[in-house]
This record gives C-alpha cells, structure tokens and sequence, in this order.
C-alpha cells in the first residue's frame, strides 16, 4: 500500500494530513478513497430535507476569486454553508486588489478578519503555493492559471465512479478532448485519473497539446510511482473509440495566443463532440464538461444534454466533494511551524 | 494494562432480550416503534434487539443507523477529524417513536448529537434511549430509559464493549485508560 498502484484492494486513509490542498499530485490513494467516502456522506445529506450539518459551525470560510466564476463559487459557497460555516466572499474586482494590493497583503489582511479556510482562485499558476506560505489557515485552491484544479478533478472521478459498473477506473477508457494546453482540469485529472488505473487518453489540436508528450513519455517509465503511462494524441477517433468516458474541455479564448488555432470553426470540424463522434465510444459511455461550456464548439447542443451526459451530476456532485474537502482540511491542526506548503 | 471482565457473552444475550421486552412494554405493542443504533457498535446493538422483539412480538421493527460525527460538539478540539461511518435511516421519523441505541453512556454527549441528527430528518413522537453500559459521569442532564448494566466507573477507567459482528466475540471489559489507547477506540470516544 505504498503506492497507488492497486485501486481496488487499497485501503481508506483513516485521517487527513493536508493542511491545504493546491493540487492532487501530494495526495495519495488511500486519501482519495477518504475523500470519496466522506464526499459520499455530504451527498447524503444533500438529499435531506434539512440539507446543513453543524460540522464547520462558527468556522470561517473566505472565497478569493481573482477570476471570474460562477459554478465554482457558488459551489464552495454551498457547501460551506451546508456545514454550518461563516462565509465571506471576496470578489478582486470590488476590492482593494485594484487599488494594487498585492496578493500576499490581501492574504495577511483576510487572516487578521479571521479568515480560518481561504478558497483562493488566481489566474497565475502556483499563486495558491504563495498564499500558503503567508497564510496561518487553510489554502484551498479553486483553480489557479494553467496549473491545477484540485476539486474539478476530485468531482470528476466521484462522477466517473459513481456511473460506472463497480465503481472503478481501473482498465476504464477516458478521453479528454480539447484544450490540454491551458487546462489546469486536464492536469489535476492527469493525477487522479493515472492514480484510478484508467486508460486515459488526451486528445486536442497539436498546438493544443504542447508538453504533453514529453510528460506522457516521462511517466511511460514508472518514474512517478502509483502513476502509470497515458496516451496523447490529435486523432479524435483513435481517443473516442471504445471510450467510457468523455470529457470536453472548454476552448479557453481568453488564454489563446495568436496562431494556435486556424478559427473556432475549423476546431469545431475537427474536434467538436457531436453525435457522430460520440457513437465511436461505448454505447453507455458517459459525457462530462467542467463547464462552462461553448455549445457549438467544443460539445455540441444535443450532445451536451442528451441521455450520456452527467453534466449537471458533475455540479451537483461537486458540491458534495467540497463539502468533504472542507471538513477534511478543517480537521488539519498538525502543521507544524516552517511545514514544506505542499 | 489488565482488563477486566464485567459481562460475557450470555449475559449481553440476556440483557438483549430483556430490554427488547421493557421496550415493547413501555410502548404497549410495536406500532410506530423504530430502533436506531448510534455508529458504530451501536448499530449492531439495535438490530440485535430487533431480532428479539421479533422472536416474542413476530414483528420486524424497522432499524437505522446515525452517525453522528458531523453532529459533534468537539470537532475544533479533537487533532483530527473522525471518518464518517454512514447514516442509513430507511424511514419516515415523523411521528414514531425513536430508541436509541449505544453501547455505552458516558457524559452523554454523544446522545445529545444524536438527538440533533435526528431531528434534521424528522419530528419524532418520543425519543427513548437504550444502551448496554451506563458508566456514570454524566456532563448533560439526560439519562437512559433502558439500561443493561450500570456500572460505577472512574474518569481514569475505559469501559470496552466487543460485539461479534466488528470485534469477532462479544463481551464487555473494563480497564484503565492508557496514555495511547487503540486507535479505534478513541475514534469511538
């Protein structure tokens, strides 16, 4: 049990050592299971009829959102609330952060407020590492630049789980089609999914794709253990054929360099999931987007709400995996002073 | 660390049965009766006395299980927090009468989240209590309605209930407390 290799005989962690979580790589798979069964809990009570436990009461949630987002939010909102939490939400663009404050006073003053957890979003990689090292409480991040999506990836594979027979990844195939490049989604699944023993499969445009080859090749090895090899690829047929699961990726226009992409329309001709491309997968394959989604480009309308599609399970189920991660780093007081962030 | 046993297994036996039938007779029949066991050795407790009550009324009370960690009074207090054993409460508790079911009483935390779990999911008629040990030490003012053994306890005393269905034999053993107890046990409190 020293690796994550076996799934399916590996056991539940039986506590949580993270005083934050900023991205998935530093989790191992006894302490995904934990968040799987805990998550598994809050969605119990999220088909009560009082959905609100007194977990986290009196405890103070913040959300720090340099980015703009709904579902993400929104969900990290509810679920605190849903434990009983205070939550201060913090909206960069009415704040001081346009006066210049810097990302490191922001911290230390949401600190001195009372701020306990601090669920931070930040368009530059590796900003959450940062806050960390400045921050007495819990950093959760919420997304940061290119890097990591920690929850995405968590509800993600609950949604995967939950939709497949047995409740295992292991041998299962999923694609993940679209913008690789600037998607911190594909890289937080890129662990969690390696880590479940799927066949994981990263499709997109070349240009879309950049790195990921050479990441690929240097987990071919075994270097990283408990995470095994996955495929990359441009051929959207080779990625979707026999697949059980497939995941579009929003075409992030606002990080889109000139030249990557010809036009949107030329992506869609190739790229987009429509109803064609789906019928090369497994006949109950099931379609997930982290959204938010361009209908019309990279997953096509009637794909996007047919019968295969878990979208909105995705959102519901994230709220779930929120609340459990809340709980879990809440319950975190072991960092000792000078403790390595990650 | 000498433990010391204070109930065998046929003694445990007998207190089953005997509760099962103050429980009936308390609330004249079995309509509208429920049992809920308290995770964890609770819940096997509860279904133990539904399959009593079942021997001498030939009636199948309904059981649940409550977990009661997110319920906890001391969950900024306690190191780490506790896994989460699962909730299952397969029926209306609106309007039925509700015994609860724990291995031991304590200070009488435990029951007092129990009661706020329950009302969440409904407005019970009565809520009744049922547990195996009463060791004294009360910190909230609530008492037991059905009691297998009280037993006179110090602070510095753990009182260990074994169930045959999580601990492969049933007894119950008093010892003294160890600066490190079982992992188990403390998660269990």
């Amino acid at each position: 049990m020293t690796t994550a290799t076996s799934p399916s005989t590996s056991a539940t962690a039986t506590a949580w050592p993270h005083r934050h979580l900023i991205d998935v790589d530093v989790v191992t798979w006894p302490e995904i299971e934990l968040i799987m069964r805990t998550a598994e809990e809050m969605k119990g009570i999220l088909a009560r009829p009082i959905r609100k436990v007194p977990a986290l009461n009196g405890r103070r949630v913040t959300t720090l959102f340099y980015e703009a987002s709904t579902r993400t939010r929104v969900s990290f909102e509810t679920a605190a609330r849903n434990l009983s939490a205070d939550v201060v939400s913090i909206s960069t663009a009415t704040s001081s952060v346009t006066k210049g404050e810097s990302l490191v006073d922001t911290v230390r003053t949401l600190e001195a407020l009372g701020a306990e957890i601090l669920v931070m979003r930040h368009g530059v990689s590796g900003a959450p590492y940062l806050a960390a090292e400045v921050f007495g409480g819990h950093v959760l991040n919420g997304g940061d630049g290119w890097h990591a999506h920690p929850t995405q990836a968590l509800l993600d594979l609950y949604t995967m789980r939950e939709h497949l027979p047995g409740g295992s990844l292991r041998g299962r195939k999923v694609a993940i089609v679209g913008d690789i490049l600037h998607s911190r989604v594909a890289r937080s699944n890129i662990w969690t999914l390696t880590a479940a023993g799927a066949d994981l499969w990263l499709c997109g445009p070349a240009t879309l794709l950049r790195g990921m080859d050479r990441w690929a090749a240097a987990w071919s090895g075994g270097a990283i253990p408990g995470h095994g090899r996955f495929n990359v690829t441009s051929d959207i047929e080779a990625a979707l054929r026999d697949a059980d699961v497939v995941m579009g990726l929003r075409i992030q226009r606002e990080r889109m360099q000139g030249g990557l992409l010809p036009s949107l329309r030329e992506y869609a001709a190739r790229f987009q999931l429509n109803a064609e491309r789906i019928s090369l997968a497994r006949p109950e394959a099931i379609v997930m987007h982290p959204g938010p989604m361009n209908e019309g480009v990279e997953i096509s309308p009637d794909v996007a709400v047919s019968g295969r599609s878990v979208i909105t399970d995705q959102v519901a189920n994230g709220v779930a995996v929120r609340m459990a991660l809340l709980y879990l780093l809440a319950g975190a007081h072991e960092a000792a002073p000078g403790e390595v962030v990650r | 660390m000498t433990d010391r046993q204070i109930m065998t297994g046929d003694e445990i036996r007998r207190a089953i049965v005997r509760i099962s039938h103050e429980i009936v007779e308390k609330q004249a029949g079995t309509q509208g009766l429920v049992l809920i066991g308290i995770q964890r050795r609770g819940v096997p407790l509860a279904k133990r006395i539904a399959d009593a009550i079942e021997e001498h009324e030939g009636v199948r009370v309904p059981v649940g299980a409550l977990d009661i960690t997110f319920y906890r009074d001391d969950l900024s207090l306690i190191a780490q927090q506790p896994v989460v054993k699962g909730t299952d409460l397969p029926f209306d508790m609106n309007g039925a009468t509700v015994v609860l079911v724990d291995d031991v009483l304590y200070t009488g935390r435990t029951i007092r989240c129990a009661m706020d779990a329950m009302i969440d999911f409904g407005r019970p008629r009565a809520i009744r209590l049922a547990v195996l040990i009463d060791r004294g030490h009360r910190e909230l003012p609530i008492r037991a309605d059905h009691v297998g053994k009280n037993v006179p306890t110090s602070r510095e005393e753990i009182v260990r209930v074994h169930v045959a269905e999580i601990d492969g034999d049933d007894e119950v053993t008093i010892g003294r407390l160890v600066p490190a107890p079982e992992a188990d046990a403390a998660a269990d409190r």
